[in-house]
This record gives structure tokens, C-alpha cells and sequence, in this order.
């Protein structure tokens, strides 16, 4: 027999502040749909204008590096300086890049 | 001073008012986080409204906001008696905001072309704000009326507490008339099929039957309220009283 769930599933929730620039994550909510995710998340993170566009996701989709292998994931580029673009000569004028 | 506009901006206003009040109550008490805030949020567009209309009814009378808004007494209150009728459950809430939605949408687009500066102003904010409010509440109410068999029973309970009250959105006397002549009021008459149909809509999807009993309570547009009504000017009125004038 199958057990009812009294909690609903759990959804990340990402905002795009405004054109041009990426969705960022900016936290979860509870919600039983899509549909009722997106309306929670306008009523909880967009308040104060924030946000021109909404995305979520069910958390169990989101796929993570395991914390524990931090070291062989991450640390190998550490003493790679030379992927940095930093030994170029930047031009006057060029301004910010 | 022009009475009939007076007592217009006032009965929309203490409808306004009225529920933003209730609707605060639900502030820390909502069934989830996430709704705790959607509510609050509805709370807060609506009492924007309030302030707009008390404003403007101050300027008609040459007294401040807070006066007009917390120091009548309970027969100068003008709102519909549906607003004041207590939160109960989550159910009882959401199907008073959905009859309120589904009338005040359709009523706001119409006054949006009123002559009057600040009622023209005042509608084409709200129409933005009330098009959400009414698509949360139609929402939920598809969702309790479809969900569970407590869900269901819990809607159906509401129902037939609320029906009654729902008759005096379509209220109109001589200061609407005048008004609507003017080109300053919206015609009720013609909200009144646009409401049918999205009640009925809803209803549909919810598995609601729209009761038979079509016998309709009224007064509110008077100042004659329920029992309800003096309760939630004592907690509401309060600072004013003991404070008078007092602001922050």
C-alpha cells in the first residue's frame, strides 16, 4: 500500500533580474505543481521587484558534485595559473574588460 | 462637498479597507510559508487601494486619511458585509477573496474609463493587482474543490455560509445612478453577468454546485452590519483612539 506524502515536493527557484542577465538561484519553497511553484515563488521572492522572470525545478532533479571529493574535483585547477588570462598586456584604452 | 461622490469613494474604499484587515489577520497564522505571504501580499494591494480612496475622501472633506479610515463609527462604514465576515479556514478565506476578486476585477476595467482623475488612476493600478489576486484565489478554489474529500467538504461549508452575502456587490441606489450619469461610477448591472460567468467557470472545475438559494443578504451599503463588523474596528481603531493623531 502506498504511503500518502503530507509534505509537499520541494522546487529551487531561479530569477532573472532583469534582460540580458542569467536566472540565478535564489532559494526553495514547498509547492504540489509547477503551476503553484512559480505563483509561491512570485509571492515569496520577487516582492520587492527583483525579478522580470521565474524559473523552478523539482529539487530531486538537481544533480550534485559530492562534497567529499572536493580535492580530486576541484583542487587540480588551483596551481594551474596559466588558464587565467592574466599575462596579456592589456592595451591603454581598451577600458574594462 | 459632492455627497454622492463622498459616499461612493467610501464604499469602495471601506470594501478595500475592510478586507485588508481580515486579511492581515492571517499574518503568522497562514497554512504554509509560502501562502502565509501570498495572503499578506493581497493584504497589502488592497490596503493600498484603501489608502488611495480614504485620501481621496479626506480631500472631500477636508480631514486627514486616518480620520476617515479609524475614526467612524460602525453605521459610517459602507463595505459589503461579505468582507467582514471572519476568516474561518483556509476555505472560508479563499472562496470570500475569489467572490471578491471576481467582482472587483471586471469592476475595476470599468472604472478605468471613469472622468474621475483619481478613480481612473486608482482602477488601472488595481486592474494589474486584482488580475493576480483572482487567479490565486480561482486556484485554490479549483484545488480544494477538486482535492480531497475534506477539502471538498470544507469549500462546501464555506459556500453555504457565504452565498448570502455575495448578492450585494450589484447593489445600486440613487447615489450610483447619479454617478454613473456622470460618467464618474461603473454601471453594477453590467459587472453582474461577467461575475455569473466566471463564478461558473470556476465552479465547474471545482465540482461546486452554484446554490439554488438565491435569497441575498444586504445592508452594508447602508452601514448596517453584521455582528462581525465592530469587532474588527475596536482591534482596528484602537492606536487612533488611544492615541490620537498619532503617526510613525
Amino acid at each position: 500500500m502506498s504511503e500518502i506524502k503530507k509534505e509537499w515536493p520541494l522546487w529551487e527557484v531561479f530569477i532573472r533580474s532583469k534582460q540580458g542577465l542569467s536566472h540565478k538561484h535564489v532559494g526553495s519553497l514547498r509547492a504540489a505543481d509547477a503551476k503553484m511553484a512559480i505563483e509561491n515563488a512570485r509571492d515569496v521572492y520577487t516582492r520587492r521587484s527583483e525579478g522580470i522572470s521565474i524559473w523552478v525545478t523539482e529539487s530531486v532533479n538537481v544533480h550534485a558534485s559530492n562534497p567529499t571529493e572536493q580535492g580530486p574535483m576541484f583542487e587540480p585547477s588551483d596551481d594551474k595559473v596559466y588558464r587565467h588570462p592574466t599575462f596579456y598586456e592589456v592595451p591603454e584604452g581598451v577600458g574594462h574588460m | 462637498m459632492n455627497k454622492e461622490l463622498y459616499e461612493y469613494v467610501l464604499r469602495m474604499g471601506d470594501d478595500s479597507l475592510i478586507l485588508g484587515q481580515r486579511l492581515g489577520e492571517w499574518c503568522g497564522h497562514g497554512p504554509i510559508l509560502e501562502e502565509d505571504i501570498a495572503l499578506t501580499n493581497i493584504a497589502l494591494d488592497v490596503l493600498g487601494q484603501a489608502r488611495i480612496l480614504m485620501d481621496y475622501a479626506g480631500k472631500l472633506t477636508n480631514k486627514k486619511e486616518d480620520e476617515v479610515a479609524f475614526l467612524r463609527e460602525e453605521r459610517d462604514y459602507k463595505n459589503v458585509l461579505l468582507v467582514e465576515q471572519p476568516n474561518g479556514d483556509f476555505a472560508q478565506t479563499i472562496l470570500r477573496q475569489f467572490f471578491f476578486d471576481a467582482f472587483r476585477l471586471p469592476f475595476f476595467k470599468e472604472l478605468q474609463n471613469s472622468k474621475d482623475e483619481t478613480l481612473s488612476g486608482l482602477a488601472l493600478k488595481a486592474v494589474k493587482e486584482t488580475t493576480y489576486h483572482l487567479q490565486h484565489s480561482s486556484n485554490w478554489v479549483i484545488r480544494l474543490g477538486d482535492g480531497t474529500d475534506e477539502s471538498h467538504q470544507r469549500l462546501e461549508t464555506a459556500l453555504e455560509d457565504l452565498w448570502m452575502f455575495t448578492g450585494e456587490f450589484f447593489y445600486a441606489d440613487e447615489v450610483d445612478t447619479k454617478l454613473v450619469n456622470e460618467g464618474i461610477a461603473v454601471d453594477v448591472n453590467k459587472i453582474k453577468p461577467i461575475w455569473d460567468a466566471k463564478v461558473s467557470e470556476v465552479f465547474a472545475q471545482a465540482k461546486l454546485q452554484i446554490p439554488e438559494n438565491d435569497w441575498m443578504q444586504k445592508g452594508g451599503r447602508q452601514g448596517r452590519h453584521t455582528e462581525h463588523l465592530g469587532f474588527i474596528l475596536s482591534e482596528m481603531q484602537y492606536m487612533q483612539r488611544a492615541y490620537p493623531g498619532c503617526e510613525w
